[in-house]
């Protein structure tokens, strides 16, 4: 046993290099702002004619919506909420892995998340504006979303400050506001850079706007890393109240199937599940297609793997406690919806669920399947596919079969629900496509500074301060 | 055009071990108009430049703590006192339901006023005329070198003395930077003809555009959708009946609430049926009240307050006769009741479509009450 010849041993005594091969400093640079400064190959305008493509159904879909109203989708009473808060809360969730990879690994010096933090960031601040389309059209005439701000009008009216739908609206609002601050904060250091390389006049005058005239001074980068770590400890508990406050959406109602104390921490863990799936999903295609397999490790999705197995677990755990609460409780009507919910119109969806979130991320338990990107690629996928079906399964089973058995109607999507489920993807990647043309896609300050050599006297690997 | 100036001597330096050593003999030969530059921040930089901690925090603990307590005075002050909400019985000052936003509020305020704090307060950006920008220098440092530049404002600054200072720290290259500012001219030409078009462009787009939003656009679906209801409009010919007539007669012989019909009318034998009438009210000091309302809007413009006939419209009517003489005094309740409910010989209208039954029998409590009143003796007392 003394030689190990095969390329996929790792030596776990020692911890792996962040970014594969010692690049310099000056290579960091110009492989992270290629994308920005080539014509796009074939393969992106392709990419970019199927996301736009189904941006444009959802875009006629929605026309249609906001034409003849939302009788055009299937929602009727008691399924008042589908397909639209089921995006709104599935998008939302996805953008907070982004704040998770971003902030709270930050704070815990978990450096690995440089190579990823970027993209990851980005995608917060999409997901969170495809999110933010739901809750607007779905009130049929969106224009009077702005009576849930609390602005004087001439009704004499407030909002309802002890309604969770308004503790949403600022949660949401807050929330997007932090994140694209701490995004662009992060940015500015990257954007000089691309300023100081350009040779383009247009270009330069944008990243010169968009920079705000940073000068890589250290008297800026004193304050600029203070000011980066308190938006981390801001950020952190803000991603946790978000999903919580989200789930007060559902649990301060009374109906069985949502009035439980277990959904804060049951959606905020969901909410991570789901945004790792994503991640994952993300960074597999653009590590794959700008050439960035050295920044983006392995190593990385190794470990993003690790989170998401965890965060399956909690989930699988929330999945237990609802049934079990639901028993113990002795409420006939909470019993049945647990009744209803696995074994009624909706079983199929139930199920897959349960597969998707609890049974095939079990599989990252193996090492060969957390290195294995292509595998790894596709429970990414099914993890995507069972979050969105897990948000469907509790706004919808819990509305079709409450209280009154003369209410029971049972929800059928129209091809406009799904025509807008279509375009809300196609508008985030997308979006995510845009970015990692024009902006780069990886943090080239902060990996930098954790290339070997970057800092003096500077033990690689260990702490330091 | 102002004179270019000597800004300052930029140095390169290759790895980030040396611009720490020169940082800290630049802070150690009593520099302090100097600043070290690099594409990441260095550990150590700071206190080999002996640079104090930065007082950011204090800003996002005030404005995170101010966020949190304006929040509670917004809602206690919308919900509690400009606009009461009474919500399940709850208080109107319920705390814990903003607990939620004091945290979201707390985190918003300390976030942004963070970020405007440190670029606007201590970073002093947006600055594009930094006369380092656009410099050998800022490139290099943006890719891959490290630097250090002295500012030719630095009471210890000489250009030969400092130049040699940098080279022998183990400078790459020393170059000198010069401040050449533009010359923008502040005066205000407000009889531009340029300047003036530009208005003129900007008016009229703007009101076109105003005009067209709340004129035009608003008037085509999905904005006028308000006006677009499947509603009978006053009016407006009905669609859906035959008869285009959308406010449907009520089926023959529909009675409203509270409006049965009298079972006596001016056809009937009236002397005979007044006879047979008896109030069925009982006198009550609410009954006297509300005949005393009624009584008060219905009547007295006629008949007087006390039912005397000395009245407000005196003169311009004829007279009604007063109610306190004998033969009315002695007449049943029923007469009363007729005559409100039909009206008396075209004279005095019915107010049966006025007043409900029960208050005409409440008036009929009260101008016996006045008859009382005016003449405790009279003739039915005996």
């Amino acid at each position: 046993m003394s030689s190990a010849t095969t390329e996929e041993v790792i030596d776990y005594s020692v911890t792996p290099p962040l970014v594969e091969g010692n690049p310099s400093l000056a290579k960091i640079n110009d492989s992270i702002a290629l994308p920005t400064e080539r014509w796009p190959s074939k393969k992106y305008f392709a990419a970019l004619s199927v996301t736009l493509t189904m941006l444009l159904i959802g875009a006629v879909a929605l026309g249609y919506t906001l034409y003849y109203g939302i009788g055009m989708w299937g929602n009727n009473i008691p399924v008042g909420w589908a397909f639209d808060i089921t995006n709104f809360v599935f998008w939302i969730g996805i953008g907070h892995a982004g704040t998770l990879i971003s902030a709270i690994l930050f704070l815990f010096r978990q450096r690995w998340r440089t190579g990823i933090a970027r993209a990851a960031e980005a995608m917060t601040i999409f997901a969170v504006m495809c999110a933010g389309i739901f809750p607007l059209i779905h009130l049929g005439r969106p224009w009077y979303a702005l009576f849930i701000i609390p602005v004087p009008n001439q009704h004499g009216l407030w909002v309802n400050w002890n309604s969770p739908l308004v503790w949403d609206v600022f949660a949401v609002s807050t929330y997007f506001t932090v994140s694209l601050m701490f995004w662009y904060i992060g940015l500015i250091p990257d954007l000089a850079m691309m300023r100081d390389r350009t040779t383009s006049k247009v270009k330069k005058m944008i990243y010169s706007i968009l920079s705000l005239g940073w000068r890589h001074a250290n008297r800026q980068w004193q304050h600029y890393e203070k000011v980066y770590v308190i938006l981390a400890g801001l950020a952190t508990p803000l991603v946790l109240s978000v999903h919580s406050i989200v789930s007060f959406d559902f649990a301060v109602s009374i109906l069985p199937g949502w009035h439980t104390t277990i959904f804060p921490p049951y959606f905020v863990a969901g909410a991570i599940f789901s945004g790792f799936g994503m991640v994952l999903t993300v960074l597999i295609i653009i590590r794959k297609v700008f050439n960035l397999e050295y920044i983006i490790t392995k190593d990385h999705l190794d470990k993003m793997a690790k989170v998401t197995l965890l965060t399956s677990m909690m989930v699988a755990y929330a999945y237990l406690m609802e049934p079990f609460i639901a028993w113990y409780s002795g409420s006939p009507f909470d019993w049945y919806t647990v009744v209803a919910r696995a074994t009624g119109h909706y079983a199929i969806g139930f199920w897959v669920m349960i597969a998707c979130n609890v049974l095939i991320p079990q599989l990252l338990w193996s090492k060969k399947v957390r290195r294995n990107v292509a595998v790894l690629f596709v429970i990414s996928l099914l993890i995507n596919v069972g979050m969105w079906l897990e948000r469907y399964i509790i706004i919808v089973t819990s509305l079709y079969r409450d209280f009154l058995p003369s209410s029971w109607h049972i929800y059928t999507p129209t091809i406009f629900d799904f025509g807008i489920l279509i375009g809300v993807f196609g508008l985030f990647f997308t979006l995510v496509l845009l970015f990692s043309r024009t902006l780069p896609v990886v943090s080239m300050s902060e990996l930098k500074g954790v290339t070997e050599g970057a800092h003096p006297h500077h033990n690689f690997g260990a702490g330091h301060e | 055009m102002s004179e270019k100036r000597l800004y300052g001597l930029a140095a390169i330096f290759d790895t980030p071990e040396k611009v720490v050593a020169a940082a800290r003999a630049v802070a150690g030969r009593g520099f302090t108009k100097y600043d070290s530059y690099s594409s990441y921040p260095i550990h150590g930089l700071d206190s080999a430049m002996r640079l104090k901690r930065t007082r950011i925090p204090f800003v996002t603990l005030v404005a995170g703590l101010s966020g949190a307590v304006l929040l509670v005075l917004f809602t206690w002050w919308t919900n509690s006192v400009d606009f009461p909400l009474a919500i399940g019985g709850k208080p109107y000052f319920a705390w814990p339901d903003y607990v939620p936003l004091m945290f979201e509020m707390t985190v918003l305020f300390g976030a942004v006023s963070t970020v405007i704090a440190l670029l606007v307060v201590w970073l002093k950006l947006p600055r594009n005329s930094h006369p380092l920008h656009d410099t050998e220098f800022m490139k290099k440092v943006s890719k891959d070198k490290f630097g250090i530049c002295i500012e030719s404002d630095d009471p210890g600054f000489n250009e030969t003395e400092t130049r040699r200072f940098l080279e022998d720290l183990g400078a790459e290259s020393v170059d000198s930077v010069y401040d050449e500012p533009v010359d923008i001219s502040l005066k205000q030409k407000v009889l531009d003809p340029k300047f003036i078009a530009a208005i003129v462009v900007v008016a009229v787009v703007s009101s076109a555009t105003t005009y067209l939003a709340l004129n035009k656009m608003l008037l085509i679906r999905p904005w006028s959708s308000l006006n677009a209801q499947f509603k009978v409009n006053p009016e407006s010919r009905s669609r859906f009946y035959s008869d285009g007539i959308g406010m449907r007669p009520p089926v023959t012989g529909t009675v409203a609430r509270g409006h049965l019909p009298d079972p006596i009318t001016v056809s009937d034998n009236l002397a005979a049926a007044e006879k047979y009438l008896v109030n069925p009210v009982l006198p009550s000091p609410h009954v006297m009240e509300v005949g005393q309302r009624d009584f008060n809007t219905y009547c007295s413009p006629c008949h007087g307050y006390f039912a005397d006939g000395n009245s407000r419209l005196q003169g311009q009517f004829p007279s009604p006769p007063s109610l306190h003489t004998d033969s009315l005094r002695l007449a049943p309740d029923g007469l009363y009741y007729n005559v409100i409910t039909n009206g008396f010989q075209g004279v005095m209208p019915s107010y049966a479509r006025q007043i409900p039954r029960k208050e005409r029998w409440a008036i009929v409590w009260y101008i016996r009450a006045l008859q009382k009143a005016q003449n405790p003796n009279g003739p039915e007392a005996k």
